[in-house]
């Protein structure tokens, strides 16, 4: 115990005189939370539209400064045919094209119908998707209150329409941010956890100082706990600093427990750091940890549904999604934030983090030896 | 009493295409400064690693105080000071820091053992509050031998120290060892500088892997079989194309500002011959004497005849 305690101020010590890993751990943090969520919105506004008005009527002037008055849109251009509202969307300048054909107020009135045509920029599909939808939408509530149709309303009763009323759960706004938050703190823990606690150990076999160490009567569990322990401290307290900024700039305070939450971020912790000790046990060097980490730190982060749900992925991406200790803790840590989800809902997410944090630090043990 | 034993350790590296280790024995006896000469590549870190339980040799058996370097690789830990050929102390930490750290690490405080690395720390002592890592060469050297030394160690185990250390700091730390080798520690040190063989009781000299000979300083020197000259002449270089186009000439190299080389057999006349020789090649003011052979001699004619000892004869010499 004696000795962890040397081994522990050592460390510490030496923590505190690299300036830019201890900046970077602190400031990390706060400048993530604080950029990462207002860049990555996925939110659809400002959708750029153009429109082809072969009519000039009183109707499809109508038409044209309903769908403005919605908001969603800016009509970046108003042309004459469709070709030129093409070029349009291939410069990148418009999203959708919106083509009112001739005669259009005059078979409204006459026939009691009419066709529009719309042309959506589908390489952000999400983009098209949702702004055509917000489009039809208008055009939709628009043609409810034309003239006619008020008639027609007025005349026949209007019994059997099915009317929708929704809302929204734990995120009534729909606000992107929302979502983004509770993960860029998963985010947070899991590169302090990960690359830190791997490059911090393989800096030792790099400058050699592991030899003079494994060459005392040191033992390993010393040796690894001793490398572990402040930087579980200090993951802790990042994400205590992550906790307060996101209250503080983002109003997101945790719903749920907020101990089950910390709970769940020290065993966390503990397997990414796992992760971290294995990554060093097979490098060599610094670069190749940083290599090796990243690699899968990409994929953690891109599998884990930190941007996409995992429910909407491939069986096969499903299940490595699963492997990867990221997944488990992102969901428990949205639905403890957001939810306010209590143990019983999270149990099975923490009793994976538990495995995972077993597996991973039990395999790196085994493989940190100190003779070779 | 032999306080460190090789017996036919042998270690391949990449899966058994690189050998590095050939078949090594010899012993090292209690209070003892070993030497093991050799160049770069000969083996002597892969030795030093067997011995200090960080790698496992793939054959044969070491043993250091008497304890197995497999078996008992815990105990070693405890009784061995080793210092490798590279600085591996945190350079982040004070000098301070550090020397506390490592006795810490093996359950004692500095100043336990104090008497013992006094006159060596007593030199260090004013840059107690500097990084390591801001140290020069010499000092770094005094404190990883601070470290090593801070558990009064019984075997104390030097790799290349003196090496990239300039000459008076490698005149000091030979004087150092001399010193603890007083206090009954016995000190195996490795070392590619040939000069500081004669420094050592005794030495092995090691050449790719395999031991060549083990004896005292001294006694390799006798153990030269011929007699060895040494020459020169206004064009050095000339002379050695010269020299090495005779027949009768076994072996010619350069060393310093002289050639060293010897004749096939003892004969007198040979002498008169090359000066006759040389002169007809046009070499003005040459110099030829005969010389004690230093222990460089030694390795060279040892490495030239390929002619490693046998079992019995290193059992002979040890």
């Amino acid at each position: 115990m004696k000795i962890l305690f040397f081994i522990l101020r050592k460390e510490f010590r030496q923590i505190r005189r690299n300036k830019s890993i201890l900046a970077m751990m602190f400031v990390m943090p706060v400048v993530q939370l604080i950029i990462l969520p207002l860049a990555m919105d996925f939110d659809v506004k400002g959708v750029n539209l153009v429109v082809v008005d072969n009519d000039h009527s009183t109707t499809s002037q109508k038409l044209i400064s309903t769908v403005t008055a919605s908001g969603y849109f800016k009509i970046t251009g108003d042309v004459l045919s469709y070709k030129e509202a093409l070029q349009f969307i291939e410069k990148g300048q418009a999203d959708i094209i919106l083509e009112i054909p001739p005669a259009f107020e005059r078979n409204l009135v006459r026939e009691g119908k009419q066709q529009l045509a719309l042309y959506a920029d589908a390489i952000n599909g999400t983009k098209a998707g949702i702004g055509s939808g917000h489009l039809l939408g208008v055009i939709r509530s628009y043609n409810k209150d034309l003239e006619i149709n008020l008639k027609a309303a007025g005349i026949k009763n209007d019994t059997g329409r099915i009317d929708i009323t929704y809302s929204n759960w734990f995120n009534p706004l729909g606000i992107y941010k929302y979502n983004v938050v509770p993960a860029v703190l998963v985010l947070l823990l899991t590169l302090i956890g990960g690359y830190v606690t791997a490059l911090n150990i393989v800096r030792e076999k790099e400058i050699g100082t592991i030899e003079q160490i494994n060459v005392t009567p040191v033992k390993k569990w010393q040796f690894i706990l001793g490398k572990l322990t402040p930087f579980w401290i200090i993951g802790i307290l990042v994400f205590t600093i992550g906790l307060i900024v996101s209250a503080v700039f983002y109003g997101i305070l945790p719903v749920g427990n907020i101990f089950l939450l910390y709970a769940f971020a020290m065993v966390y912790l503990v397997a990414v750091m796992g992760f971290g000790l294995l990554i060093s046990t097979y490098s060599s060097n610094q670069v190749q940890a940083m290599f090796v980490a990243f690699f899968f730190m990409m994929i953690f982060m891109l599998m884990s549904g930190f941007f996409t749900s995992t429910d909407s992925m491939p069986g096969w991406a499903k299940l490595i999604s699963e492997l990867t200790p990221v997944t488990h803790f992102i969901k428990a840590d949205r639905m403890i934030i957001l939810k306010g989800s209590g143990w019983q809902d999270v149990k099975a997410a923490f009793f994976y983090l538990l495995a995972f944090a077993v597996f991973l630090n039990g395999w790196a043990i085994l493989n940190y030896r100190k003779t070779n | 009493m032999e306080t460190v034993v090789l017996d036919h350790i042998s270690k391949t590296y990449e899966k058994g295409t690189v050998l590095a280790v050939d078949e090594v024995s010899f012993s090292v006896n209690k209070g003892e400064l070993f030497g093991l000469i050799g160049p770069d590549g000969a083996g002597k870190t892969s030795l030093f690693r067997i011995l200090t339980t960080l790698l496992s040799a793939d054959s044969g058996r070491a043993s250091v105080a008497g304890f197995d370097v497999v078996k008992d690789y815990k105990t070693i830990r405890r009784i061995v000071g080793y210092m490798p050929g590279r600085f591996s102390l945190y350079q982040d930490l004070t000098v301070k820091e550090n020397l506390e750290f490592f006795a810490a690490l093996f359950g004692t405080t500095v100043e336990a053992n104090y008497s013992l690395i006094k006159s060596i720390y007593e030199q260090i002592k004013p840059f107690n509050d500097r990084r390591a890592g801001k140290l020069s060469g010499g000092m770094k050297q005094k404190l990883a031998l601070c470290c090593a030394l801070i558990h009064k160690p019984q075997v104390l185990l030097l790799d290349e120290p003196t090496t990239g250390v300039d000459v008076v700091s490698r005149r000091e730390f030979w004087d150092m060892l001399k010193s603890l080798k007083k206090e009954g520690i016995t000190i195996l040190v490795s070392t590619p500088y040939m000069d500081e063989a004669s420094l050592c009781e005794r030495i092995a000299l090691i050449q790719s892997g395999k031991i060549l000979s083990v004896n005292t300083p001294d006694g390799i020197r006798r153990a030269y079989p011929v007699k060895l000259y040494a020459a020169k002449s206004d064009n050095i270089y000339q002379l050695l194309m010269d020299l090495r186009a005779l027949e009768w000439i076994e072996h010619c190299y350069a060393s310093g500002e002289y050639l060293h080389f010897n004749f096939v057999s003892d004969e007198q006349n040979l002498l008169a011959g090359l000066e006759e020789y040389a002169v007809s090649r046009g070499h003005r003011h040459l110099v030829v004497r005969e010389i004690i052979p230093d222990i460089e001699d030694c390795f060279i004619r040892l490495m030239n005849e390929g002619k490693w000892l046998s079992e019995e004869q290193i059992h002979a010499i040890i």
